[in-house]
């Protein structure tokens, strides 16, 4: 009897989560993916089945390749970028500096703002007539110019700056947890081998990065595929409608242009792009593992 | 994510809701700002004063997306506010939904089919009975002028047409200030956008080409023409308003830093509460060429079908309220807007809020009154969008060419 109860009592424990997670995680796709195959405008609408014609309506839609360029752009440098700056900021902090505390705190910072800040922040900041570009008109340089935020074909460019500065000290914390955990011993052996100290970091140190290069990449790339606040609050998807996003898409057309179906279609589109990444990479990364050790 | 939280509104509506009183007035409002707010207070003490409760149901935020979004949800769950701020051909989706209640019998006993213009009413009605009724009337082809700046740019007078308007911002740039105060945001650059198209090709022209969307009138020689002088504006415009708010253009015109904004005639309340005086601090006139016609933008409440008879009786007393001359008056003159209702007297309003009046009567008589399509009073919302979406990529990127602008609207207005 307390045998079968012990048993019993972890599922039970486990259960309100499992279903809970289940019908909002799940239960949510699928009526988002119901949702995409009906004719829904402003309310939600099951009577009327359209098949896959929202779908060709979206892709027919210059604004949808758009966002998927952007979306294309942003994910590449975004997780790139952070990826890089991380990892320089990382290894040049592991070179046992001085006041490491302090530089690591400041880098991290930015990570403990939120993307609306953030987004806030640097709109002000590249407005180019308050921020950079005004503050080098009045140094005196006044040929100075700096005005991609307004510019329709190099604001997305802005977008990966903030979002770049936001993730870079997150990278970099964890590098800089992945350098600490290498045993000082295969270092110094192979600077007994008389490898050079760049040899040592390509070779060596980077190889042995790599579950961490992958949890970076991973977080990274459903940050940037996500992305909502940052565009929003940056530029709200303007110059016209050359920096919108997925996300951002999905929005306007679900909630302020009275198309659900479509919405539903695009919100569909992004779970597949999610999945096309993340799902290989996942296996991949997980299956290879135990070869590795 | 978003979905969550749109559950959890209705959770939390469907909680609140089940407390209805009888005679109790539930209104759904985006009016929250200061002179908005003041207006709302005016037509609560209204109701309360006929022994109804007012319960107050203030959704910020959005110009009214927010607003629509919880609407949406309280709708969706069998349990409707008695009146919600809804406009345009939003009203007409509302009422095919099958969710608004029927006017007839006040509109009828109140006479509205004499007080409102014919195209204003035709909003407001589904299958010919009234299902929302009006608050306000705003104008939204106002050319708003500084007038320090133009006098210190040397400019006489409030441009005409539009190569009198090309001339004096010719002036104002040479004399080193923002020719034109925009905002770069898709709203409005429509705004400007319409505001030319109906300078440049008249008020039948805006019918055919942003109301009906004919595509003969969508592509035309005239429609080029209104295309060429948009592009032509943004010249004088300065290059901090991409994703400007439109307030903060409005402050530029009155710090006298800009000279000209084309804005709808909420831009005088700014004007107003910064102590500014119309006819001496700051100008208002038709935008060019526009003079004998008037885009409109009417907010109005959509009454819902509601069981409780209380609430029934409080809803019509509601609508008669809204349309009465006291109420028309006190909101209007809080607002920056004038009366929907003919006829009325003018005395308390300021000059703009006059000629506004005048032109309005005027223009519903020979057809000149068209409705706004960047306020949402033309076309349904996913044909706005889409049009919206084409004009202010063409503004934004100037390597789109006049002929492809033309055709990339063209294109949008077919959207359905």
């Amino acid at each position: 009897m307390s045998r079968s109860l012990e048993s019993l009592v972890p599922k039970l424990v486990v259960a309100p989560a499992f279903v809970l997670g289940f019908a909002f995680i799940y239960g949510l796709m699928v009526w988002n993916g119901v949702l995409s195959v009906t004719a829904s405008r402003m309310l939600p609408n099951y009577e009327e089945f359209v098949g896959l014609e929202q779908y060709q309506k979206l892709f027919g839609m210059d604004r949808w390749w758009v966002a998927l360029k952007n979306l294309g752009i942003f994910s590449a440098l975004y997780v790139g970028g952070a990826l890089v700056l991380g990892l320089i900021l990382a290894i040049f902090l592991d070179q046992k500096v001085r006041a490491e505390g302090v530089l690591r705190t400041i880098y991290l910072y930015p990570m403990a703002l939120s993307f609306i800040v953030t987004g806030t922040a640097w709109k002000w900041i590249l407005n180019p007539s308050m921020g950079i570009e005004k503050l080098m008109h009045d140094l005196g340089w006044t040929g100075f110019q700096f005005d991609w935020l307004v510019q329709s074909d190099t604001a997305i460019y802005c977008v990966v700056i903030a979002g770049i500065w936001q993730s870079a000290g997150f990278a970099m914390a964890l590098f800089l947890a992945g350098l600490r955990g290498i045993d000082d011993s295969i270092i110094k052996a192979a600077q007994m081998d008389g490898a050079s100290l760049p040899r040592i970091y390509w070779r060596i140190i980077l190889p042995i990065l790599r579950p961490v290069m992958f949890s970076t990449i991973l977080v990274l790339s459903h940050l940037s595929i996500k992305s909502f606040d940052l565009v929003m609050a940056l530029t709200a998807g303007g110059p016209g409608y050359a920096t919108d996003v997925p996300a951002t898409f999905m929005f306007v057309m679900s909630f302020t242009r009275g198309q659900i179906g479509l919405g539903a279609a695009s919100a569909t589109m992004m779970l597949a792009t999610v999945a096309a990444i993340v799902v290989p990479y996942l296996y991949s990364e997980l299956r290879a593992k135990p070869h590795d050790r | 994510m978003l979905k969550i939280s749109k559950l959890t509104a209705v959770l939390a509506c469907v909680l609140a809701g089940t407390a209805a009183v009888a005679g109790q007035v539930e209104v759904l409002h985006y009016w929250t700002s200061g002179g908005e707010a003041k207006s709302v207070a005016e037509l609560k003490k209204m109701m309360e004063a006929k022994g109804h409760v007012w319960k107050d149901f203030a959704v910020a935020g959005g110009g009214g997306d927010n607003a629509a979004t919880v609407l949406k949800s309280r709708v969706v769950s069998g349990n409707p506010p008695a009146a919600a701020q809804i406009k345009g051909p939003a009203i007409q989706e509302w009422a095919s939904e099958g969710v608004l209640a029927n006017l007839d019998s006040v509109g009828k006993a109140e006479k509205w089919d004499s007080l409102l213009p014919k195209v204003v009413a035709d909003v407001l009605k589904y299958k010919g009975s009234y299902v929302a009724v009006p608050v306000n009337v705003h104008r939204v082809n106002w050319l708003w002028g500084s007038a320090a700046a133009l006098k210190k740019a040397g400019v006489a007078s409030m441009p005409k047409t539009w190569d009198e308007f090309f001339v004096a911002a010719d002036k104002i740039k040479k004399a080193g200030l923002i020719a034109v105060a925009h905002s770069g945001q898709n709203i409005w650059d429509f705004t400007t956008f319409e505001s030319v198209v109906l300078g440049v090709g008249g008020a039948r022209f805006y019918d055919d080409a942003l109301v009906k969307l004919d595509q003969k009138a969508l592509t035309s020689e005239t429609m080029k023409k209104s295309l060429e002088t948009f592009r032509r504006i943004k010249a004088y415009v300065d290059p901090a308003a991409p994703g400007r708010d439109w307030n903060l253009s409005t402050a530029l015109v009155i710090q006298d830093k800009a000279a000209f904004q084309f804005m709808g005639d909420w831009a005088k309340g700014e004007f107003v509460a910064a102590g500014k005086v119309p006819g001496k601090d700051f100008l208002c006139a038709a935008a060019p060429g526009s003079a004998n016609a008037y885009t409109f933008n009417v907010d109005s409440f959509a009454m819902f079908k509601l069981k409780d008879a209380g609430a029934q009786k409080a809803q019509g007393d509601l609508a008669a309220t809204i349309m009465g001359t006291e109420f028309q008056q006190v909101f209007n003159l809080n607002k920056g807007s004038i009366p929907v209702r003919l006829n009325m007297s003018m005395d308390k309003f300021d000059d703009c809020a006059k000629l506004s009046s005048k032109d309005f009567v005027e223009t519903a008589k020979v057809g000149g009154l068209v409705p706004s399509v960047a306020h949402g009073m033309a076309i349904k919302p996913a044909a706005e969008g889409a049009i919206k979406d084409a004009v202010s990529q063409f503004w934004s990127d100037d390597k789109i060419s006049v002929a492809d602008g033309m055709k990339n609207i063209a294109k949008a207005a077919a959207t359905k």
